[in-house]
């Protein structure tokens, strides 16, 4: 089936949770999200009572903020077929971590799980729910992928942006040397700790620019500023974007951090 | 030791520019994941035996009272003794008692965290009993007067350079000329002046990586041998364990030894696993006369029935922080307790109390590495955020993470109050990195632009554009 056949009947509904750093910093990142969604067959809506899923509360130990936020995300999503976020990291807040801040609330507990079996993450979505093969993308780059923590170890994220990478025309994937190793952003840790940091995004970008690539991707917009704005600070001129700009043909809008120096 | 995990910062600085253990702590990530990797990749069943480990622990917890007392029982009928420790303090006293009633000077010891928990050595030392460390790593930072900086390796922080000058400076009575550039020398040389110590100590001490209470033996994994001559040479071998080493059976034991290994150094098994039961029998060629164990307790009961109780199933591979990427970045001692990495970040506080320890938990970046490769399948990540929720609860978290905290909260609540400021505020910033699309520095951004430029926004909201996109093509179609 096409995707335009599907759009006439039982389109599904997608809520995008665009997560507060694509909103903020990188909304090509939101409609080349819009995009890749509509394309694959699915009816797109941008609720706007959305801020922030919670993580930065959550990692700081404030419990009762995160369970409020959490209150007000799912009520502004659960009424979608689906709920798609942009990032690994914000939606294994949101399916993984939203369950046990309700634990023990009866009126809450069947709400939260409905709402969190719904949450996908965009590309896993994509290729697993979706099953999309091919965006019809080109790009002619060599490029290299870096596997973020949460998508990775929460949600199981590893082959399916590299499949739909592997379709992109023109594209060549270079891997770099641990792609599974953290970048050393963590939220709120990049600057409580900001030296640790520091050495761990070093190590991260020294295996990024030893690839061979010139092209550094993720699915995830904090680890992407931390690397971009670690490979900037080194005068690099290595160009950093979301995986779903790329895989959406849509990479008119200046790399993250810039371009070259 | 004395804590020092109120220091980790700074401390960690220090760890950041030390040449020498930055070269160090190159070996932890050389040395160890590959290893376990392809270990466990060999193992078809290696993901359900981490299963069936955990599950033993959990079961073994939720009935700890009865199997602690059957294995008393055990080691009772086998002709030992057993020895209840409530505290650290306790145990020191209990071992320093059996020593001085066995008449030592000298004793020697296999390789235990245990004793450093409860800092056995500068005990005895200062009761004039000398304790002889027999695991090389272990000797070798006896030597130089340090900490474990690894709980299975614990002299990980050293290069072999700085190894052969210890060596150099204390065992004097060898040859100047003799050649120490390779570990093979260093290792033979170290046996060599260890061999005397064991035939002349009087009692042996080692901890215990399982206590089994269908038998009542205590069994301890090396790769030296040093921990088997240290048990069998001395008339009296005093084991001193905690008390959630304990598992049911010989079957549990051989089944979790399957992961122990396997997961640490990428051994199948490691070289020896040696099994004591008891003293002496008469029928045994060989063996001490005396057999105790002093069982520790030092907080880990309290952690039962806790969100912390999954703690307790920890075996002591080093996994975690073998994988863990500020434990590469800052090496053990930074940490400033017994137990340093991901294990540590969750147990010091246990044991310790989080006012002293907040650091720990909260130096982590929830990477999840740790909890991946844990063979017995410890939610580390979750339980360090269940630490730093207790410092919340209790004003513990410092004031500037607290009001920021608060203040993104409030804001993040109000989606109105929230469109309104980010609408204005991102045009700004977006400006603010001018052509370049990055900012060298943003005050009250000092952490992120100390070491990296900061990515400016692209202008709009992602919010603020979308609606005026559909706004427009509504006009469109209107």
């Amino acid at each position: 089936m096409t995707s335009s056949e599907m759009k006439g009947a039982g389109q599904p509904r997608v809520g995008l949770f665009a997560t507060c750093l694509v909103d903020l910093f990188r909304p090509s990142v939101g409609f080349a999200s819009v995009k890749l969604l509509q394309d694959a067959g699915c009816e797109v809506h941008v609720p706007v009572a959305q801020t922030c899923c919670g993580q930065p509360t959550y990692n700081t130990g404030d419990r009762a903020d995160t369970r409020e936020i959490a209150e007000q995300v799912i009520e502004a999503f659960e009424g979608f077929d689906f709920i798609v976020a942009p990032s690994g990291s914000c939606t294994a807040m949101l399916k993984k971590h939203y369950p046990g801040l309700f634990a023990g609330d009866p009126a809450w507990e069947g709400r939260v799980q409905r709402f969190s079996d719904k949450c996908f993450e965009l590309i896993s979505f994509l290729t697993d729910v979706m099953m999309v093969r091919d965006t019809g993308a080109e790009l002619q780059a060599k490029v290299t992928y870096h596997d973020s923590c949460s998508g990775l170890r929460e949600l199981g994220i590893r082959e399916q942006p590299r499949k739909l990478l592997a379709n992109v025309e023109g594209l060549e994937l270079q891997e770099m040397q641990d792609s599974d190793v953290c970048c050393g952003f963590g939220g709120t840790f990049c600057v409580k700790y900001s030296d640790i940091s520091n050495a761990i995004v070093t190590k991260k970008v020294g295996n990024v620019g030893a690839s061979g690539a010139h092209l550094l991707l993720a699915g995830e917009v904090g680890c992407l500023m931390n690397m971009a704005g670690k490979l900037k600070r080194q005068g690099s001129d290595m160009e950093v974007r979301h995986v779903a700009e790329v895989l959406a043909g849509m990479t008119d809008q200046p790399p993250i951090a810039g371009g070259s120096k | 030791m004395e804590l020092a995990a109120k220091h980790f910062k700074t401390a960690a600085a220090k760890a950041l520019v030390d040449a020498q253990l930055q070269k160090a702590l190159g070996n932890v990530e050389k040395g160890f994941i590959g290893k376990r990797q392809m270990a466990a990749d060999a193992l078809p069943e290696f993901e359900a035996l981490r299963d069936n480990a955990r599950d033993i622990k959990n079961h073994t917890l939720a009935h700890l009272d009865l199997y602690l007392e059957e294995y008393e029982r055990k080691v009772t009928a086998a002709g030992g003794h057993v020895h209840w420790a409530e505290t650290a303090e306790d145990a020191r006293r209990i071992v320093l008692d059996i020593c001085k009633k066995a008449g030592a000077r000298t004793v020697t010891k296999g390789k235990s965290m245990i004793t450093e928990e409860i800092a056995l050595n500068d005990h005895l030392a200062a009761n004039g009993i000398e304790p002889v460390e027999t695991d090389l790593g272990e000797y070798i930072i006896q030597l130089r007067g340090e900490h474990p900086s690894h709980i299975i390796a614990p002299a990980v922080h050293l290069n072999k350079e700085q190894v052969e000058g210890d060596f150099r400076r204390v065992h004097t009575h060898l040859p100047e000329g003799r050649d120490l550039s390779e570990p093979v020398t260093l290792l033979s040389e170290a046996r060599e002046v260890l061999r005397k110590r064991y035939f002349a100590a009087d009692v042996g001490i080692t901890g215990a990586n399982f206590l089994i209470a269908e038998t009542g033996s205590s069994v301890i994994v090396t790769n030296e041998g040093n921990g088997d001559l240290t048990q069998t040479l001395g008339k009296v071998h005093v084991v001193v364990a905690s008390i959630e080493k304990m598992v049911p059976t010989l079957e549990d034991t051989a089944q979790i030894l399957r992961v122990l290994a396997r997961s640490a150094t990428g051994q199948d098994m490691s070289v020896y696993t040696t099994f004591s039961t008891g003293p002496k029998r008469p029928e045994d060629p060989d063996g001490p006369d005396e057999y105790h164990v002093v069982l520790l307790d030092n907080g880990r009961s309290s952690m039962l029935g806790t969100e912390y109780q999954d703690m307790l199933r920890c075996i002591r591979c080093g996994a975690c922080m073998n994988h863990c990427p500020v434990y590469h970045a800052v090496g053990g001692h930074a940490y400033g307790s017994v137990y340093p990495g991901p294990m540590g970040a969750v147990l010091t506080p246990s044991l310790n109390g989080i006012e002293e320890t907040g650091q720990l938990p909260n130096a982590s970046t929830f990477c999840g590495r740790c909890e991946a490769v844990c063979p017995m399948r410890i939610p580390l990540p979750k339980m360090m955020r269940h630490w730093r929720e207790r410092e919340f609860e209790r004003n513990l978290t410092p004031a500037t993470a607290r009001y920021g905290i608060r203040a993104w909260a409030f804001v993040a609540k109000r989606p109105k109050l929230y469109r309104m400021a980010v609408s204005l505020g991102m045009p700004i910033l977006s400006k603010l990195g001018g052509s370049s699309r990055r900012l060298k520095s943003l005050p009250f951004a000092g952490g992120w632009t100390r070491h990296r430029d900061l990515p400016a926004p692209e202008g709009k909201t992602f919010l603020q554009a979308w609606a005026e996109q559909q706004a427009g093509k509504q006009g469109a179609a209107r």
